[in-house]
């Protein structure tokens, strides 16, 4: 409890840094470090593949495409504006704590039945998620590959003028 | 095996005294038996390498400190701790100090899931760090972590060379991440687990599935389709830790020293100590998944000693030496990982960025795919006709892709059927130029 306790407290300040923090570096590695975070949260849990998973895809390549982009496009110059004071800053909050009421409503009835701290022994092995996948869920497995071969293709096509 | 051991057998005293302990100070020491050592030899390696390299181009290198030179680590580490510490004004000043610390953290943390030793009897409790059922995961996710601290410190130091350097090897450990996780996918699939401990035990069994055959041991590297995975794995690792002939991120010539130019003194040292220690886990790595892990010689003794008793006492003994000294028979595989690193650098001129690119979208990715469906194939075919179903399958597969290949090379090559006027040919393929090391345009001829 306690080391849940304090990777929460790490991760949670660390999204405020993603947000509050003006260079977009230091946000984007704010958000590394988040993922990272929450890996570890999730290996507290005794769920290694869900956490290892999301240092892999998360950490490991989608933000270093991130920084990679912020680099390549020198976003690197913190910038400051002043914004009049607009109805739409109190409708944009408004809107927030409402999604954020709606998501509370669901997720707190769950937590009237949470005792225990850890997962279950077999639960999201790889064995057990491998065998879900290829039996259960092969369909929309099989669908969510295509996707993404899909998206391969089409973003060759975009980037090459020629074939 | 050696052990067939009862439940209650007691283990040693040091060995009993560990396995009281509470599962998080077991850890700690498990860090401190295995993740000092690395520490201490990164020195070592690093003495190993001028004196190595030195010899190989003909020179004589560093003797003059201590006795073969063997204290020169030494007196750069003091030199490099009394140098001044240069900071440049216009550096990002939080990043630019962060990324050393960043660069270092995957070297040490990789190395956790490695089994220095073996997985049954005492000294099963000594290693790995954790056994997690997610070990050769762990491992890639652990290295994709490494580009952060060049690419942070490349930003971070404000420079146009520091930035492309950066860049560089962003785009370089991106591409041959994907090379590298499906090489070992194959391994993974072959073994049946993601653990390095089932994969070193997958490895001690009778050679290719005979049993005739199993006085020798199954390491990957002697099947067909493991030694095609360890070529592609032994060019990702070198390109993964920016080693020459991948040294693109600093190379000198094009980009002063890339991410580390602007840094001094004690930094620069911290970059250097995570790279080799970063070398040295990835040649363990390599030795686990594909050199049979801590096992000396790819022989069973056991099984010598029962079926030629002639040399049954002889073969006891090595089972005993193979057994206790494991860590000894890593560490040499550890050792000989870096010479072959330090071998390629003396060795091999520098890539270019287009043959970077090429050689790893090109011919590792799809070269480590079809030996990933090779594996498949040979799997199933075990399962259904036995294992000499299994090999000839695995053979036929093999030759199938290589005949695929080889029309593929033919339809893109100039002198394939495009130049025949079988098929007509597109502009840009036209264009395209074979690999090769030196550029032909700009060749020298005396």
């Amino acid at each position: 409890m306690t080391v849940f306790m304090v990777l929460s407290t790490i991760a949670i300040l660390a999204a405020l840094g993603v947000v509050l923090f003006s260079s977009p570096v230091r946000s984007a590695l704010c958000l590394v470090f988040n993922f990272f975070t929450l890996a570890f949260i999730y290996f507290g849990l005794k769920t290694e593949l869900l956490g290892i998973t999301q240092i892999v895809v998360y950490t490991g390549a989608i933000m270093v495409l991130f920084l990679f982009v912020i680099m390549l496009l020198n976003l690197g110059g913190p910038q400051t504006w002043k914004e009049r004071f607009e109805f739409r800053t109190v409708l944009g909050f408004g809107f927030g704590f409402a999604l954020a009421a709606v998501i509370a409503s669901q997720v707190f009835a769950n937590f009237q039945y949470f005792d225990k701290p850890q997962a279950p022994d077999s639960f999201g092995s790889p064995q057990a998620l491998g065998r879900v996948l290829f039996t259960h869920y092969v369909w929309p497995f099989e669908v969510a590959s295509i996707l993404l071969l899909i998206g391969i293709v089409g973003s060759i096509m975009l980037a090459k003028r020629k074939l | 095996m050696l052990f067939d051991l009862p439940p209650r057998y007691s283990y040693g005293c040091m060995t009993d005294w560990l396995i009281q302990q509470s599962p998080a100070v077991q850890a700690t020491i498990r860090v401190l038996v295995f993740v000092l050592p690395v520490l201490i030899i990164v020195p070592g390696l690093i003495w190993w390498e001028r004196r190595l390299l030195s010899w190989m181009q003909d020179r004589i290198g560093p003797n003059r400190v201590g006795p073969f030179g063997l204290l020169q680590p030494i007196a750069d580490g003091v030199k490099l701790f009394f140098k001044e510490d240069i900071t440049p004004a216009a550096v990002d000043r939080l990043i630019y100090f962060v990324a050393p610390a960043v660069a270092l953290f995957p070297a040490f943390a990789i190395g956790a899931t490695l089994p220095w030793g073996p997985h049954y009897g005492p000294l099963m409790h000594w290693t790995p760090i954790a056994d997690v059922n997610i070990g050769i995961l762990y491992i890639l996710a652990i290295s994709s972590l490494g580009v952060y601290g060049v690419v942070l410190s490349g930003y971070a130091s404000n420079n146009k060379y520091s930035l492309l350097g950066g860049l560089r090897a962003s785009a370089q450990l991106i591409s041959y991440e994907l090379a590298m996780s499906v090489s070992l996918a194959g391994i993974v699939m072959a073994t049946g687990s993601l653990k390095l401990t089932d994969m070193v035990a997958e490895q001690m069994k009778p050679l290719w599935g005979w049993d005739a055959a199993a006085v020798f041991q199954n390491w990957f590297i002697f099947t067909p389709f493991g030694f095609i995975a360890a070529v592609i794995f032994l060019i990702c690792m070198v390109a993964e830790t920016n080693r020459a002939p991948f040294d693109l991120p600093e190379a000198e010539n094009e980009i002063i020293a890339g991410y580390h130019t602007e840094y001094s003194s004690m930094k620069v040292a911290v970059f250097f100590m995570g790279e080799y220690a970063t070398m040295f886990i990835f040649g363990g790595v390599f030795a686990t998944v594909f050199l049979g892990g801590w096992n000396m010689l790819p022989v069973n003794w056991d099984v010598l000693a029962a079926q030629v008793p002639a040399v049954a006492p002889f073969a006891r003994v090595m089972d005993g030496a193979n057994y206790w000294l494991a860590p000894l028979w890593f560490l040499g595989k550890c050792a000989g990982g870096i010479t072959f690193y330090i071998w390629l650098r003396a060795t091999l001129p520098r890539l270019r960025y287009d043959q970077l690119m090429s050689l790893g979208w090109k011919s590792l990715l799809p070269m480590a795919v079809a030996n990933f469906i090779v594996v498949a194939i040979w799997i199933m075919c075990t399962k259904l006709y036995g294992p000499a179903g299994g090999w000839i399958s695995m053979f036929v597969a093999l030759a199938i892709i290589y005949v695929l290949y080889l029309n593929v090379v033919s339809a893109t090559s100039k002198s394939g059927w495009y130049a025949q006027g079988r098929i007509r040919m597109t502009e840009g393929a036209e264009k395209r130029r074979p690999i090769a090391l030196v550029d032909p345009s700009k060749e020298v001829r005396p």
